[in-house]
């Protein structure tokens, strides 16, 4: 996925464990991370210590960063800075094609242009040194 | 009853809806005081507490138990959001069964509207730069709200049943009837589903008046068995059956957006009863937003997946309908501290003794108090009977 640099970044940031460090790692480096398990092939995100299924060690998989919406929110009320200084914006559920879920922000178009079951595709901004944080747009089919 | 059977046999509220002049501990101990006299027992003779701290400076069960003077044989500090205390009837009970103890305080409080204000109402994480740990961190960047992730609830509900805003509009419209019914509800005036689906959005697609109230306000309930109960002042109400589950705490993690933990633990806590959803008289469900009695009513069976807004658009709800919501004016009009479980007990009991004065549900001999906790997370369901059955 893209990653945007020179982004001014004033949102809360990740203070990941040993575990969740490599995907917002990954992020930075323009890599979608999810875990899988080798034991039993569960899928799952957010990353843990032990398979949510199984309770085996999960291993890392890469996402394409292709998904579509599942469900969505146009967020018009919110207390506190940044986020009140951005008001209106999208906080959506993402289906992955690899069949875990994120939740995160859908930007790049028109707050009303989302729906369930739009398609959006990934981007990371660099949010700080070694770390992204991934974001979604309205994909673009080549 | 046999003589070791559950019942609740005192309740007590604290001053509500704005009470700056008690903070949160204090809130225990008023709902504590009177939910004694209320029950006509001494505190000497309780034995077990459960209180779901973390809220507020020393409302950590053993720090409460401590500030309260409970010597406990028992105690729970189980903690699940605002449906903690469904779970801790459930615990208690099994509790009072065993023998683990005879007498169980169940205590909440909390100060947070003269403490915090309306300001940070929508909740979240703000705060520049600020680091988030745990599994809160891959949400907090984005900015979702605690109205937004019953949003997100209610929108995929919508677009997989075709469920409408003015549907969910007759959720707080009902319970605000209710509301004028109580001299201590913080919003008291009638309101249409029109005056709901112009409120202003908070987060798509739900308006101001699909949210809960912010509020100051506390709640006791005592449990003994049965035999104790025969010489105390109140009828007693029978605990008929308990169930609680989960499905995810963090948003993110739900699975079905549009179906809770009730789908599961309220059926068990009917079978355990002996009960099925047309023998209940009235509903005490959660309703920090409207669409969480949608989906509790759903799971609960009280129609099928899907066709909830159809059912509460018939008006059941409603004062005079056949399974009258909410009778104190609920989180959506009356009281909301944060975590409203409490309440539905409280409220459940009064209705089953008889003592609900002009919002009284005629021949009232069944309560189902639902208690949801997170964000449609946690979910504890409690039947309760009138005395005897």
């Amino acid at each position: 996925m893209e990653v945007l640099r020179g982004v001014e970044w004033a949102k809360p940031l990740p203070d990941p464990d040993p575990v969740a460090a490599p995907f917002w790692e990954a992020a930075g480096e323009g890599r979608l991370l999810y875990q899988e398990c080798p034991q039993c092939g569960h899928r799952q995100f957010y990353p843990r210590a032990a398979c949510t299924a199984c309770g085996a060690d999960p291993r890392w998989a890469e996402a394409s960063g292709r998904g579509v919406v599942h469900t969505y929110t146009i967020v018009r009320q919110f207390g506190m800075a940044p986020f009140r200084d951005e008001l209106p914006y999208v906080v959506a559920v993402i289906d992955l094609e690899e069949g875990v879920r994120m939740l995160g922000n859908v930007t790049d178009c028109p707050v009303e242009d989302v729906r369930v079951g739009l398609p959006v595709e990934a981007y990371a901004v660099a949010a700080a040194p070694g770390l992204g944080v991934p974001f979604w747009r309205p994909r673009r089919e080549r | 009853m046999a003589p070791r059977d559950p019942a609740i046999v005192g309740i007590g509220l604290s001053d509500y809806p704005k009470a700056p002049h008690l903070s949160a501990v204090a809130h225990h101990a008023q709902a504590m005081q009177r939910a004694l006299a209320d029950a006509g027992l001494e505190k000497s003779e309780i034995d077990g507490y459960c209180t779901a701290g973390g809220m507020a400076a020393g409302d950590d069960p053993v720090t409460m138990a401590e500030y309260l003077g409970i010597r406990h044989r028992y105690i729970d500090g189980t903690m699940v959001g605002g449906s903690s205390f469904e779970f801790h009837v459930q615990h208690a009970a099994a509790a009072i069964r065993e023998g683990l103890c005879d007498t169980v305080l169940v205590t909440y409080g909390s100060d947070y509207l003269s403490r915090m204000g309306r300001s940070l109402g929508t909740g979240g994480f703000g705060g520049s730069g600020r680091r988030v740990a745990g599994p809160p961190q891959f949400e907090a960047p984005y900015g979702n709200s605690l109205v937004g992730s019953y949003a997100l609830v209610a929108r995929r509900h919508m677009h997989e049943y075709g469920t409408t805003s003015e549907q969910l509009a007759e959720i707080a419209v009902g319970v605000r009837e209710y509301a004028a019914l109580n001299p201590n509800a913080l919003y008291r005036d009638p309101i249409t589903v029109a005056d709901v689906v112009e409120s202003r959005m908070v987060a798509d697609p739900l308006h101001k008046l699909d949210c809960c109230v912010i509020s100051d306000g506390g709640g006791a309930v005592i449990l003994t068995t049965a035999e104790r109960a025969r010489d105390l002042r109140q009828t007693p109400v029978a605990v008929l059956g308990a169930a609680g589950g989960m499905t995810h705490w963090n948003i993110s993690q739900m699975g079905d957006y549009t179906t809770s933990a009730a789908a599961v633990c309220a059926p068990e806590a009917f079978a355990r009863a002996g009960l099925t959803p047309d023998d209940v008289d009235t509903i005490q469900f959660y309703d920090s937003f409207t669409i969480t009695v949608l989906v509790l009513l759903e799971d609960a069976g009280f129609c099928k997946k899907g066709e909830g807004g159809a059912y509460v658009a018939e008006g059941p709800l409603r004062r005079g309908g056949r399974l009258p919501l909410n009778t104190d004016g609920g989180g959506l009009s009356s009281c909301h501290p944060g975590m409203r479980g409490i309440f539905l007990l409280v409220e459940s009991v009064r209705q089953l003794r008889g003592q609900a004065g002009p919002a009284q549900v005629p021949d009232c001999e069944v309560a189902l108090a639902i208690g949801s906790g997170g964000w449609l997370s946690c979910i504890g369901a409690v039947l309760l009977g009138k005395g005897g059955r």
